[in-house]
């Protein structure tokens, strides 16, 4: 047992540090504030990572990866958050280019995975509809067949970032009459087709990420659907076990708990800062305590997979741990704040109370996204203590 | 960064927990609580002769030089098992503070014997006001041309009525919650003037009250420097918390995977209650509570391996976090044992038995908490 990182792992580790000192600008670091983006500047430094070759480090190195092993990548995606660089916008480079990469067909792999690396074209996700969240399987949006097109109707909804995006990627139904998971077939559709709707969602943080998209006769191209027809299924399942190494959250929680502790010292409580109060302080060092532990049981999953084994039961757990302990930071960061972090008006107050109060609910949808915290309880039920 | 066992303790791991599959039942640790001493002198020989009495002393010391991990391995395995034989108080505190502060004589005297079985020891540094404060120390050492005579009180000596020896803090100096002026003494548990009265606890283990009359010892029995024995207590105190937290994370275990097990048999409904999503989700946490202090347990022997500043912040948070989830786990065991768990005849009960006196030894949660803040100040 050994808990060193390599030589090598730290001369890499330290050109991250060193490329990130260079290139990433406080203009970067504001790029996501709360759960909104600004989509321009993200770009930009999505670019940068391209131009540098260090964008999608997961993909295979003749598509564009880097070939670094899994725990070069970790180092990566550590240094990235603790330096505060935007989080990179998942769709296109980690949803459905591995999917393209893996099932596509050879036309479908040059004519997407260029653009996704070089964040020419900004993708989103179609697969929840209104009948169908936590069971995905019971979706209903049609594409029927018509010559060398499918005909699209229906309707996808919680489609973040919809409003930014060129392409998305649908699962529909292709066969009304098999099991529910034997009919669905993976589509992608480019946002300019006629027939094509996306209306805003007024969501509880007051940003706009979130949207309702309508299919009314949208003309499909056959070309555009990957793989086998009525294997959409087996696509998307991929795409959900897809190795994940930052689903913890671990670095972003830690930044956020700095950023409380800056905010505890400024407030003030009864006559003294609030980071001297003694139950927020025990409140403080609950969430770290928890931290601490979802920190070592990351590093557990990422030792086990660069032994080459598969990762540990203990991986189950990160994305359950990982949410709660962002929206128990979230919750006390907002405490934090007091009055402020109610209020609305601009310019009122201290400067960090409102994406404060933005971030904590936008957050509350962690645990409800990517397989809701119930879902993945079911998950371990079944597939770790076998019940 | 690898969190792989070496060849050797993935043996020492074998061979603990082959002995307590083969050799320790339930019902065997009952009557093993019921012997004299509150444990089997012969099971004691068997781990000397295993070798598993001599793991963490240097070589030097007639050991082999076992640090954090091999007491992990050993105390998970002893969780699992209920292991009541006195392994954490005569091996790794009484023992572990002779070869940290002993000189060459008072090892060579002692450390032989409990490495082959023949000596226990026990440290008697609790006092009734005390709590978790080692420092606390109303019982008094008052220098004479012979050596030292003692005075007071000590408070719930672990294993302290099969003990032969024990290691007895006392002021020399100061008032009774300064930091500096005490000392330690190695004193025959069969000295003129001391008073015990041995009991068992809730858990099965054995403690005893000592009082201390004017108690007297030669000046070689003081054990390390004169007046400055707190920092080596509190040294000592964070070592056995790991291994104590080592054992309540192999009963965790334990439990969890047992109430599944018992989940998929018992029939309620017509079904196994294992059917139930409310159960279900319930024994994730208890997975989940399990791996998340496993995770603490690993922080904490690493960074000791590693000789690393931020040692006892990782005992205090993985102190904390035994205290608060072991617990759960186990009330969450009881819950789903259902009337089966309230029996004496099933050891879902001895397990929460046991995880309360761990989380009461050497701090409970919230002294681990507020300890964990003021380091991270």
């Amino acid at each position: 047992m050994d808990i060193q990182l390599t030589p090598n792992d730290v001369a890499f580790r330290d050109e991250v540090r060193a490329f990130l000192k260079e290139k990433l600008s406080d203009r970067f670091k504001r790029a996501v504030v709360g759960g909104y983006i600004d989509k321009d500047t993200i770009v930009q430094w999505q670019k940068i990572l391209y131009e540098k070759g260090w964008i999608a480090p997961s993909w295979p190195t003749q598509y564009g990866g880097t070939g670094w092993s899994i725990t070069q990548k970790f180092i990566f995606e550590n240094e990235c958050a603790e330096a505060g660089a935007p989080t990179l916008v998942p769709f296109g480079l980690k949803m459905v280019g591995p999917v393209i990469y893996t099932f596509g067909n050879e036309e479908q792999k040059a004519r997407f995975l260029p653009d996704i690396l070089q964040s020419n074209v900004w993708w989103c996700q179609g697969y929840s509809e209104p009948g169908a969240g936590s069971d995905l399987a019971a979706l209903q949006t049609r594409a029927e067949r018509d010559g060398d097109d499918y005909i699209v109707n229906g309707q996808k909804i919680w489609t973040t970032y919809a409003q930014h995006s060129d392409w998305i990627f649908c699962l529909v139904r292709t066969d009304g009459n098999a099991k529910k998971q034997e009919g669905i077939s993976f589509l992608l559709i480019d946002m300019n087709t006629p027939g094509i709707e996306v209306r805003k969602i007024d969501s509880i943080d007051n940003q706009h990420s979130l949207n309702e998209v309508f299919f009314d006769n949208v003309k499909v191209p056959v070309a555009n659907r990957i793989g086998e027809e009525n294997k959409g299924w087996t696509y998307a399942k991929y795409l959900l076990t897809h190795e994940r190494t930052a689903i913890a959250g671990v670095p972003q929680s830690k930044r956020a708990i700095e950023r409380l502790k800056q905010i505890a010292a400024q407030e003030i409580s009864a006559g003294k800062p609030l980071i001297e109060d003694e139950m927020f302080c025990a409140k403080l060092a609950r969430i770290e305590v928890d931290l601490m532990a979802l920190e070592y049981t990351e590093l557990r999953a990422i030792a086990s997979v660069a032994d080459g084994g598969a990762p540990g039961p203990e991986s189950s757990i990160l994305k359950i741990r990982g949410t709660e302990i962002q929206q128990a930071v979230a919750e006390l960061s907002v405490e934090a704040c007091g009055y402020y972090a109610h209020a609305l008006g601009q310019g009122v107050g201290n400067d960090y109370a409102a994406p404060i109060s933005t971030k904590y609910l936008y957050g509350r949808a962690a645990t409800i996204y990517g397989g809701s915290n119930e879902v993945q309880k079911n998950i371990i039920a079944k597939m770790v203590l076998g019940l | 960064m690898n969190f792989n066992y070496s060849e050797e303790q993935t043996l020492l791991k074998d061979s603990v927990s082959r002995f307590i599959q083969n050799d320790y039942d339930y019902e065997t640790r009952k009557k093993h609580c019921a012997m004299d001493g509150g444990f089997d002198a012969a099971t004691w020989q068997t781990f000397a002769e295993l070798g598993w009495l001599c793991v963490p002393f240097s070589e030097e010391d007639g050991g082999i030089g076992g640090g954090a991990v091999e007491t992990m391995i050993m105390m998970e395995e002893f969780g699992k098992g209920l292991v009541v034989e006195p392994y954490v108080s005569t091996v790794l505190i009484a023992g572990g503070l002779l070869a940290k502060v002993g000189n060459a004589e008072q090892k060579s005297e002692i450390l032989a014997g409990i490495i082959d079985g023949s000596r226990k020891l026990a440290l008697a540094a609790v006092e009734p006001q005390s709590r978790f404060d080692l420092f606390d120390v109303q019982t008094t050492a008052t220098s004479s041309a012979e050596g030292y005579q003692l005075n007071g009180a000590k408070a719930m000596v672990l294993h302290g009525g099969s003990a032969d020896t024990f290691i007895v803090s006392a002021r020399a100096a100061g008032d009774s919650r300064d930091r500096e002026g005490v000392s330690l003494f190695l004193v025959p548990a069969d000295s003129d003037g001391i008073e015990r009265q041995d009991f068992p606890t809730l858990d099965g283990h054995r403690a005893a009250e000592l009082t201390l009359s004017n108690v007297k010892v030669p000046a070689a029995a003081l054990l390390g420097m004169d007046g400055a024995a707190v920092p080596a207590l509190e040294s000592i105190a964070d070592e056995a918390a790991v291994a104590l937290a080592a054992e309540a994370v192999g009963m965790m275990e334990k439990l969890y995977r047992e109430t599944v097990e018992y989940s998929q048999n018992r029939k309620q409904f017509g079904v196994p209650i294992s059917a139930f999503q409310a159960l279900q989700h319930r024994m994730v946490d208890m997975f989940t509570m399990h791996e998340e202090c496993k995770s603490l347990l690993l922080r904490a022997v690493m960074s000791h391996k590693a000789g690393d500043a931020d040692f006892s912040k990782n005992v205090s948070a993985l102190k904390y976090a035994v205290a608060v989830k072991g617990q759960k786990v186990a009330h969450e065991a009881i819950q789903i044992f259902g009337g089966m768990g309230m029996t004496d005849e099933m050891s879902v009960g001895m397990y929460l038995k046991r995880i309360n006196v761990i989380n009461t030894l050497f701090g409970n949660g919230d002294y681990h908490l507020k300890r964990f803040i003021s380091l991270s100040v």
